[in-house]
């Protein structure tokens, strides 16, 4: 597995989102449930899958507006429409996705916040929100 | 043979050529790819999978690697270019000659964060932000305003006395001198760097400011410095671990390049000091 991974090119990547998020899932779901809980109470939500029924550990979803800006955020299959790794989480910036990845302390960066962990989705959507001054967000991957 | 120098220590010609040479890769197109190729990875190494460029121990031999590309790419255009460094526990504050017209610029203004003075404002027509994850097509910074302070030499003394190079899990929760001047655990070094600098610099596309390679560079540097320090330490892991990098694997993307090859820098480069 890990031979075929490191081979594969990166922009081949994809196709197998799938199976790294499960296995990212499985490994945080047993190594951090401290993390996890942590997670819960920052987003004001005490029970495991409310949301999804498939994703134990993931925060629960989001929606308001920000700084005049609707952020939005769920919990998501992995069906094929992350580029990247470590999905199983999605944000979205007034309609468009927002790259976002959990770091293994449960903390979280963006795309546009890369170097600066912080402590759920919600909270990097937000600092995207501050990044952006009122900028429009690309759709990933970037062009 | 390159010597890479301070960058406070460079003559208004060293200045002059360098800029140039970045000028001149960004018009030709092929400073934009590094850019893309930065984002791709920053992107896909992730703490459960697979990881190379970044939280990871080839987190030092990548960007070594990375940063021989581009220095071989400037002395394309003008051979006697060396990427220069910025040793930022002793450069601290916005009035570094670093930050000055004839250099890198300024910070950005506080409207929209736009650098106005130097070679790379977006008023000078010659540095157009391509490769982008929002609309703004212009250089911005932010000294200092995200977090206060850059790192303090007795900082990165307290991160060059630790006597492992890098430990399991190998990503962004290990303990050992890579992940703490990667800045992921502890007193935090690179990373806070890119924060203090703000702009493109805090986010997945940061070589867009050219501030990025003397960064590296100086943690670079830094990493021959702790090679020094520990002649009986050296990288790790050895073999035979999932997703990351062992001393003899080859890394992505050149697919020719082991860490083992990368770890004596003066077969490519020497120091000033």
């Amino acid at each position: 597995m890990p031979e075929l991974s490191r081979r594969r090119a990166l922009t081949a990547a994809a196709a197998l989102t799938v199976a790294a998020g499960a296995q990212a899932l499985a490994v945080s779901a047993s190594a951090a449930p401290a993390t996890s809980a942590g997670h819960e109470e920052h987003t004001g939500h005490t029970g495991h899958n409310e949301h999804t029924g498939h994703r134990p550990g993931s925060p629960s979803a989001f929606d308001e507006v920000y700084k005049g800006r609707r952020i939005q955020g769920r919990p998501t299959t992995g069906g094929g429409h992350h580029h990247e790794h470590g999905g199983g989480y999605s944000v979205f910036v007034d309609g468009v996705e927002l790259h976002v990845m959990r770091n293994a302390d449960g903390s979280w960066i963006s795309v546009v916040s890369h170097y600066d962990p912080v402590p759920t989705p919600r909270a990097a959507a937000r600092a995207a929100v501050d990044e952006l001054q009122g900028a429009a967000l690309l759709p990933f991957p970037a062009n | 043979m390159t010597v890479r120098k301070n960058q406070a220590s460079l003559t208004a010609d060293e200045k002059r050529r360098f800029v140039a040479a970045l000028l001149e890769l960004k018009r030709n197109g092929r400073y934009d790819e590094f850019v893309r190729t930065h984002n791709a990875f920053i992107m896909s190494d992730t703490d459960n999978s697979e990881r190379t460029g970044h939280r990871s121990p080839s987190f030092l031999p990548w960007h070594r690697r990375f940063l021989l590309d581009f220095e071989q790419a400037l002395q394309s255009v003008d051979a006697s270019v060396a990427l220069p460094y910025w040793d930022w526990s002793t450069d601290r504050t916005v009035r570094a000659s670093l930050w000055a017209p004839d250099f890198l610029g300024g910070t950005g203004r506080s409207s929209d964060g736009r650098v106005t003075d130097g070679p790379f404002a977006g008023s000078s027509g010659n540095w157009p932000i391509n490769v982008r994850v929002d609309g703004r097509t212009f250089l911005r910074r932010s000294l200092g305003t995200a977090v206060r302070e850059l790192p303090t030499r007795a900082e990165v003394e307290s991160v060059l006395s630790i006597a492992t190079y890098d430990m399991a899990p190998w990503n962004s929760a290990s303990d050992g001198f890579r992940n703490h001047l990667e800045g992921w655990r502890g007193v935090n070094l690179h990373n806070r760097v890119h924060v203090w600098v703000g702009g493109q610099m805090a986010t997945g596309v940061s070589p867009n400011d050219p501030v990025f390679w003397m960064h590296h560079a100086y943690i670079d540097k830094l990493w021959a410095e702790w090679q020094r320090r520990h002649p009986g330490a050296g990288y790790v892991p050895a073999a035979g671990t999932p997703d990351v990098v062992d001393l003899n694997e080859t890394m992505k993307p050149w697919n020719t390049v082991r860490p083992v090859d990368l770890l004596d820098h003066t077969s490519f480069y020497t120091f000033d000091v």
